[in-house]
């Protein structure tokens, strides 16, 4: 099979368009190539994840684009950057660091690119719409585009995002393509209560469940008693794509492409059935936390990156109290949102209570947190399954209830009601 | 003597060789390959705390995280990267970070991807040598 390229893709390789645009489609090609594509599709909307400073390779490559002069081409928004480029000073950031981080924040602004600075593109202005091609790296911006906006995107790793920003165009291949949209596996929902769905802690548990079980797979999740919020379906998402390689899952009577068992896998019959049971899922829940301790130094929630309604959802579960001395509790979240929470009231609230706020990043992704943080506790499955590694912290896994309880007492507490034994 | 047990497809054509660290278990590299040492660090995988420098990492697929790429490209960069990465399939995260290396270091990474049954003849320890149509050699 080989690639066709039309003519603005050929003027691009030969270097019509400059050197940049020259670089980007050279690498577009080649990708195009390995991955079997026939052809190139355009795209309307990028999404940044190469922001994230892991090592000077990554900036000396945003630099290179940048020297020669790079330009994104459509509407691109930025993922969280290695730093929270105005209070990285309060926390254990240290400054060579902080300095290369910043080179790289300011290489992909000067591409024309949207600073957002956030993991959760989805919840801003810049959210696309039903149908619509776009290139998006973060993984769990990756599952929300496609799963719950019917936006459709391949699984795009860092540094080729840019490379489609830059030329406005992707391989079409995979998740671009509706007959490579359909599930294939079914996950049926077996006696899970109503009142543990209508629980925050179950969707986490679950999206790491169904990554474990999905790998790469297509995922079609039935049997659901309640409608999912929105922050909800994000914390599924971004769980799936952790534990697994979920970039796109169907839930039938919740995502678009789902509004029956039949749509979902565009009539065809499921590959395999798995049925969810309560086990399961207690299983899951357990495997989220690497301590049986109380131990506690820090709360942190936000990943991905908090929301207003979830801001609103927390305000008055911490009004009126305090932390404790010894704990932590910190929010991540983007510019926007903070800035909406503040004015809607939720900030006051939240820094009467002890709470911080951290935005433009990620505590996964920058260095912030002292050593001496050893334990601890979040509402996020994603944050639960990467921090061990990316951290050496001891992490408990709880449900938002659970986190402020346990910041007010200073010591682990989780409900255990709704999950039974 | 050498024996040719498989055909591999090399996605990133380049020959090397070294000792295989094989797992079934895919693997994210951000947050499961220390980049400074080479160390797998994925407390859930069955390679974590085994250092993959210098050998041929066998792998299925990437797991999670669109930060593998970076993460593989700076392990090129720091010369802490497998020699190679044998998979099931093309894997387009380890691919394009080779490309890139290929594109700022001229020093792309192998990669080859086998059929599943060739993948499980794959155990850890094994010396292979890898040549750049794909072939793949226990020696």
């Amino acid at each position: 099979m080989t690639l066709t390229l039309n003519d603005k893709d050929q003027a691009m390789l030969r270097g019509d368009h400059g050197p940049a645009a020259k670089m980007a489609m050279s690498i577009l090609v080649r990708m195009a190539e390995v991955a079997e594509a026939k052809e190139l599709l355009d795209i309307t909307n990028a999404h940044i994840d190469s922001t994230v400073y892991i090592g000077d390779a990554g900036l000396e490559f945003a630099e290179r684009l940048a020297g020669l002069g790079a330009k994104v081409s459509v509407p691109t928004t930025l993922n969280v950057s290695g730093l929270d480029e105005y209070h990285w000073q309060e926390w254990a950031v240290p400054n060579d660091w902080a300095r290369q981080a910043y080179r790289q924040m300011v290489a992909y602004q000067s591409m024309g690119t949207i600073p957002t600075w956030t993991c959760a593109p989805y919840q801003t202005e810049m959210k696309p719409s039903f149908g619509q091609q776009i290139a998006w790296g973060e993984s769990n911006a990756i599952v929300f585009a496609n799963s719950v906006l019917g936006a459709r995107t391949e699984r795009y790793p860092d540094m080729f995002d840019i490379c489609c920003a830059i030329t406005g165009r992707a391989p079409a291949i995979g998740l671009h393509l509706t007959e490579n949209r359909a599930g294939n596996l079914l996950l049926q929902l077996q006696d899970i209560p109503d009142a543990l769905q209508h629980s925050d802690d179950f969707y986490p548990v679950l999206g790491h469940l169904v990554g474990k079980i999905s790998l790469d797979k297509i995922p079609v999740i039935a049997g659901m008693k309640v409608q999912p919020n929105e922050d909800q379906l994000k914390a599924l998402g971004a769980a799936s794509a952790s534990s697994g390689g979920v970039a796109l899952f169907h839930m039938v009577g919740v995502t678009p492409e789902a509004e029956t068992l039949e749509s979902a896998f565009q009539r065809n019959q499921p590959q395999e059935t798995i049925p969810v049971t309560m086990d399961m899922l207690r299983e899951s829940r357990r495997a989220l936390t690497h301590t049986d301790g109380e131990k506690l130094d820090m709360v942190v929630l936000g990943s991905p990156h908090f929301s207003l309604a979830e801001f609103k959802q927390l305000a008055p579960l911490v009004a009126g109290k305090q932390k404790h001395a010894n704990v932590k509790f910190l929010v991540t979240s983007s510019r926007a949102m903070t800035q909406l929470a503040k004015h809607a009231g939720f900030l006051d609230t939240l820094q009467a209570f002890g709470a911080q706020l951290t935005v433009d990043t990620c505590i996964l992704t920058t260095p912030m947190l002292p050593a001496e943080m050893k334990y601890l506790m979040t509402n996020s499955a994603k944050f639960a399954y990467y921090a061990p590694g990316l951290l050496g912290k001891q992490i408990t896994f709880g449900s938002l209830k659970d986190c402020v309880a346990s910041a007010i007492e200073g010591r682990i507490i989780r409900d255990e009601s709704l999950w039974g034994n | 003597m050498g024996k040719l047990i498989m055909q591999g497809k090399p996605f990133i054509p380049g020959s090397t060789h070294g000792f295989v660290l094989v797992s079934r278990e895919p693997l994210s590299f951000w947050g499961g390959y220390d980049w400074k040492s080479g160390e797998i660090i994925d407390r859930r995988h069955p390679l974590s705390g085994l250092n993959a420098k210098g050998k041929i990492l066998a792998v299925p697929f990437t797991r999670g995280s669109s930060t593998t790429t970076a993460v593989l490209l700076e392990a090129i960069r720091a010369g802490t990267a497998p020699n190679a990465i044998i998979t099931t399939s093309t894997d387009f995260f380890f691919a394009l970070a080779s490309v890139v290396a290929d594109e700022l270091y001229a020093t792309p990474l192998p990669l080859v991807a086998i059929s599943e049954s060739d993948f499980e003849c794959l155990q850890t320890g094994q010396h292979i040598e890898i040549d750049s149509g794909g072939g793949i050699t226990i020696t």
